[in-house]
C-alpha cells in the first residue's frame, strides 16, 4: 500500500460509512422485527425514536458517500504518475481488478443511498410511518453493498504498489481495443448523438407528462436512469473530445482537472443527482396508494421531477456551451 | 424569508446563542480541535509543497542519466560512449558531467563539486552556493583552500556566488574548470561521472534506455520519471507516517469529544426538556444539535488551517521540518511556495471533521430524544 495522505483519508471515511451504516442497519432491523404502530408500548416509543437515529446515520454516511466517490476518484488521479504507464485515474484505476469495480460499487451505493433519503422524507410526510417497512429493507440491502463497496477499495488501495506496468488513458480508453471502457470509447459519436438527443427529449416528454397529467411515473424514472447512463457513454464517446479538442482522448477522468475548468465535478454532480431525483420518483410510485401518502406524494412527485430535468437540462447546457465554444469540429 | 429558510435561520441563531451560553466549555473543545486540525494541516501542506519544490527543480534536469555500474557500484563512465549513444535515434543531446562530492573537514559538510564549461569562469577560480558562503564564511573576491586528493590544498578564489533564487539545487555547489576538478581527484582523463541524456519525445525514453543497456550492459539509465516517482512515494510515505502517528491524537480527541456530547450537563437536559415542550420536535433539536456541531467543526477546522498555513509558508514548518525534510550541515535555506489546493483541504475534510462528526452523531440523537418530562423532573 501507498502511504498516502489521500488513501489514509479514504479508509477513514469508508470505515466511517460502514460504522454508521451497520449501525443503522442493525437499528433498522430492530425495528422492522418489533416494529407496531398501534401498539403504545415502551419497545414501540423506543423504535420510534430509533427513527430519528437512523435517519441521522444513513443521513451522514449518504454525504460522506458522496463526498468520498470524488476524492476516490481525485486520489486515484494523483496516484497516476507513481505507477509507469498512467496518465490519470484511468491508469491507476487499471492497477488492479479493484479499481474499476470499487467505482461502481461507489455510484450504485450513492444512488441506492439518496433513494433511501427520498423514501425517508416521504416517510415522515406521512402521518402513520407509511413507509417504514420497505425503507428498512432497503436498508438492510443498502449495508452489504456498502460493506462489500469498502472491502473492494480495501483490497484496491492495500493492492496498490508503486511502479506497476499499467495501461494509460490513452491506450485503454484509445480506439480498436477490447474491454469494456474501450467499448464506450468505440461507440461512434455519430450513433450516440442522436441517441443523447433522443434521450434527453424523451425524458423531457416524460417529465411533461407527469407534471402535466400525473401520469407515467415509472417511465419517467427509467428514463432518468437511461439519461444518467446514455450521458456517460456520450461522454465519453464525443462529449470530451470537444472538451479535450482532441479527437483521440476518450478520458472520463481528466475531466476532473483544472486544465479543463474542474468542469467534471458540475457534470458528475448533475447526473449523480438527478438520477438520485429520478429513481426516487420510481421508487415512490410503489406507494402511491398508501392512505397516509396520497395528498403529499403527487407534489413531492412533481418536486422530485423538477430536480431530474433542471439537473439534466444543466448537463446538457454545459456540455452544449463546451461544445459550441470548442474550436475542435468532429 | 421563506418559511423552511427562517426556521433554519432561528435554529442557527439559537445554536450559536446556546454554545455562547456554555462558552469555557466549547471554547476547550474548539482548540482541542484546532490544534488536531492544525498539525494535521501543516503535514499535509508541508508534504504537498515538498513534492511541488522536488517537481520545480527536477523539471530542469535532464530526461535521462546513464550510469556505469561496476560490481554493482557507481564508476566513472568511459568518454567513447557519449557519441554511441549520440547516435542513437531520439537522442538530442548527450553530455558527459565530471562531478563528485568533496568532505570538508573544517566545518564538516559536503560539497557538491561539478566540472563546468562556462566561458565566464576566470582560471582558478570557483563559483559557489549561498549554503558554502554561509558555512565557509566566505564572499566574493575571498581564497578558500581544498585539499586535494594527495593532500596537498589547492586555493582557489572565489569569483561568483550563486544568487539565492537558485539555493535549493545550488547550496552546496562549487564550480570549477574540469581540469581543476580532475586535479583535485585524481579524476583520470578519459572518464566522467556520467552521461546527462535529452530527448525530442519523452515517450521514446524508455526505448532509448533499453537500446543503451543492450549496447552497455554494464550501464545503468535512471529516467527523469523515475526519480520524480521516487521523490513522491519517499514524501507521501513520510506523510502518511506521520498521519498515521497522529492517527493516535486524533483517536483521543475523538474520544475528547464523544465524551463532552454525551456528557449532557443537567441544564443542557432542562434545557431541550423546555423545548420539546414548548413544541420542538425531535428533528428540531436534531437540527439544532447539527448547526452546533457545524459551527464547532467550521471555526475549528479554519482556524487550523489558517495557523498551519502560516506555520507552513511563512515560518517554514519549524515544528517537523527536520522529520519530513531531512537534515544536513550545508542544508538549503528556503522559503517553500505557498500552495493550497482543494483536494488537501478535502484530505484534511476527511482526516479531522469527518471522525468528529461521526462521534457525536449518537450523542446528539440521545440528547435529542430525551422525554421532555424526564427531564425537566430531573
Amino acid at each position: 500500500m501507498i502511504q498516502h495522505p489521500g488513501i489514509l483519508a479514504l479508509l477513514v471515511a469508508s470505515g466511517i460509512v460502514s460504522l454508521l451504516l451497520a449501525a443503522a442497519g442493525w437499528q433498522g432491523f430492530r425495528i422492522l422485527l418489533g416494529w407496531d404502530l398501534h401498539s403504545g408500548s415502551e419497545v414501540q416509543l423506543d423504535l420510534e425514536r430509533r427513527t430519528y437515529l437512523v435517519s441521522t446515520l444513513v443521513a451522514n454516511a449518504l454525504l460522506i458517500q458522496i463526498l468520498s466517490l470524488f476524492l476516490f476518484i481525485f486520489t486515484a488521479e494523483g496516484l497516476h504518475n507513481q505507477f509507469v504507464g498512467a496518465m490519470c485515474a484511468a491508469g491507476s484505476l487499471a492497477v488492479n481488478a479493484y479499481g474499476y469495480p470499487t467505482l461502481l460499487m461507489k455510484v450504485a451505493t450513492c444512488l441506492l443511498a439518496g433513494v433511501w433519503l427520498v423514501l425517508h422524507r416521504a416517510d415522515t410526510q406521512g402521518y402513520d410511518y407509511p413507509l417504514i417497512r420497505p425503507k428498512y429493507l432497503l436498508l438492510l440491502v443498502l449495508v452489504p453493498l456498502v460493506l462489500t463497496e469498502t472491502w473492494l477499495q480495501l483490497s484496491y488501495l492495500t493492492g496498490l504498489k508503486a511502479d506497476v506496468m499499467t495501461s494509460c488513458c490513452g491506450s485503454l480508453f484509445g480506439q480498436g481495443r477490447q474491454g469494456f471502457a474501450a467499448e464506450l470509447a468505440g461507440l461512434p459519436p455519430r450513433l450516440m448523438q442522436p441517441v443523447f438527443g433522443g434521450t434527453f427529449a424523451a425524458l423531457l416528454g416524460a417529465g411533461f407528462l407527469l407534471l402535466r397529467f400525473r401520469r407515467g411515473a415509472g417511465l419517467f424514472s427509467a428514463l432518468s436512469l437511461a439519461f444518467l447512463l446514455v450521458a456517460v457513454a456520450s461522454l465519453i464517446s464525443f462529449f470530451c473530445l470537444y472538451i479535450y479538442e482532441l479527437p483521440t482522448h476518450h478520458c472520463p477522468f481528466c475531466l476532473l482537472q483544472r486544465e479543463y475548468g474542474f468542469v467534471g465535478y458540475p457534470l458528475y454532480a448533475t447526473l449523480l443527482g438527478g438520477a438520485i431525483a429520478g429513481l426516487g420518483i420510481g421508487a415512490l410510485t410503489f406507494f402511491r396508494d398508501r392512505e397516509s401518502l396520497t395528498a403529499v406524494l403527487p407534489t413531492l412527485q412533481a418536486r422530485l421531477a423538477w430536480t431530474t430535468l433542471i439537473l439534466a437540462a444543466l448537463f446538457t447546457f454545459i456540455v452544449g456551451v463546451w461544445m459550441a465554444l470548442s474550436p475542435l469540429r468532429l | 424569508m421563506r418559511p423552511p429558510l427562517q426556521r433554519y435561520r432561528n435554529i442557527l441563531d439559537f445554536a450559536l446563542s446556546s454554545l455562547l451560553r456554555r462558552k469555557g466549555r466549547n471554547l476547550a473543545l474548539i482548540s482541542v480541535y484546532t490544534l488536531v486540525v492544525f498539525v494535521i494541516a501543516s503535514l499535509v501542506f508541508f508534504v504537498q509543497a515538498l513534492k511541488r519544490e522536488a517537481h520545480e527543480l527536477l523539471a530542469q534536469a535532464p530526461d535521462m542519466v546513464v550510469q556505469r555500474m561496476v560490481a554493482g557500484r557507481h564508476d566513472p563512465v568511459p568518454l567513447a560512449q557519449v557519441e554511441a549513444i549520440r547516435n542513437i535515434r531520439g537522442v538530442d543531446e548527450v553530455q558527459a558531467r565530471l562531478w563528485g562530492y568533496y568532505y570538508d573537514p573544517v566545518f564538516g559538510g559536503n560539497l557538491t563539486v561539478l566540472a563546468t564549461e562556462d566561458a565566464a569562469l576566470a582560471p582558478d577560480a570557483i563559483w559557489i552556493g549561498q549554503g558554502v558562503a554561509r558555512s565557509m564564511r566566505v564572499k566574493e573576491g575571498d581564497l578558500i583552500p581544498l585539499r586535494g586528493y594527495d593532500g596537498q590544498s589547492n586555493l582557489f578564489s572565489i569569483q561568483k556566488v550563486l544568487p539565492e533564487s537558485s539555493e535549493l539545487v545550488s547550496s552546496d555547489l562549487v564550480l570549477m574548470a574540469p581540469k581543476d576538478v580532475r586535479a583535485l581527484f585524481h579524476f583520470p582523463e578519459g572518464l566522467a561521472t556520467d552521461l546527462a541524456i535529452q530527448a525530442g519525445n519523452p515517450r521514446e525514453l524508455p526505448t532509448i534506455a533499453a537500446k543503451i543497456v543492450e549496447l552497455y550492459p554494464d550501464s545503468r539509465p535512471i529516467l527523469k520519471t523515475e526519480i520524480l516517482r521516487t521523490y513522491e512515494a519517499v514524501f507521501d510515505w513520510r506523510g502518511g507516517l506521520m498521519v498515521v502517528v497522529l492517527g493516535s491524537a486524533v483517536l483521543s480527541f475523538i474520544i475528547f469529544a464523544w465524551d463532552k456530547a454525551t456528557g449532557l450537563s443537567a441544564e443542557e437536559r432542562k434545557e431541550i426538556g423546555v423545548l420539546k415542550s414548548l413544541g420542538w420536535e425531535s428533528s428540531d433539536v436534531l437540527l439544532l444539535k447539527f448547526w452546533e456541531g457545524t459551527v464547532i467543526s467550521v471555526t475549528a477546522f479554519l482556524t487550523g488551517v489558517l495557523l498551519a498555513y502560516a506555520h507552513v509558508f511563512f515560518f517554514s514548518a519549524s515544528l517537523f521540518e527536520h522529520a519530513l525534510k531531512g537534515w544536513s550541515v550545508l542544508f538549503p535555506r528556503f522559503r517553500l511556495i505557498p500552495a493550497l489546493d482543494g483536494y488537501q483541504l478535502t484530505v484534511l475534510f476527511f482526516l479531522t471533521v469527518l471522525p468528529y462528526t461521526a462521534a457525536t452523531l449518537v450523542p446528539s440523537w440521545r440528547a435529542a430524544t430525551v422525554d421532555p418530562d424526564a427531564a425537566m423532573r430531573s
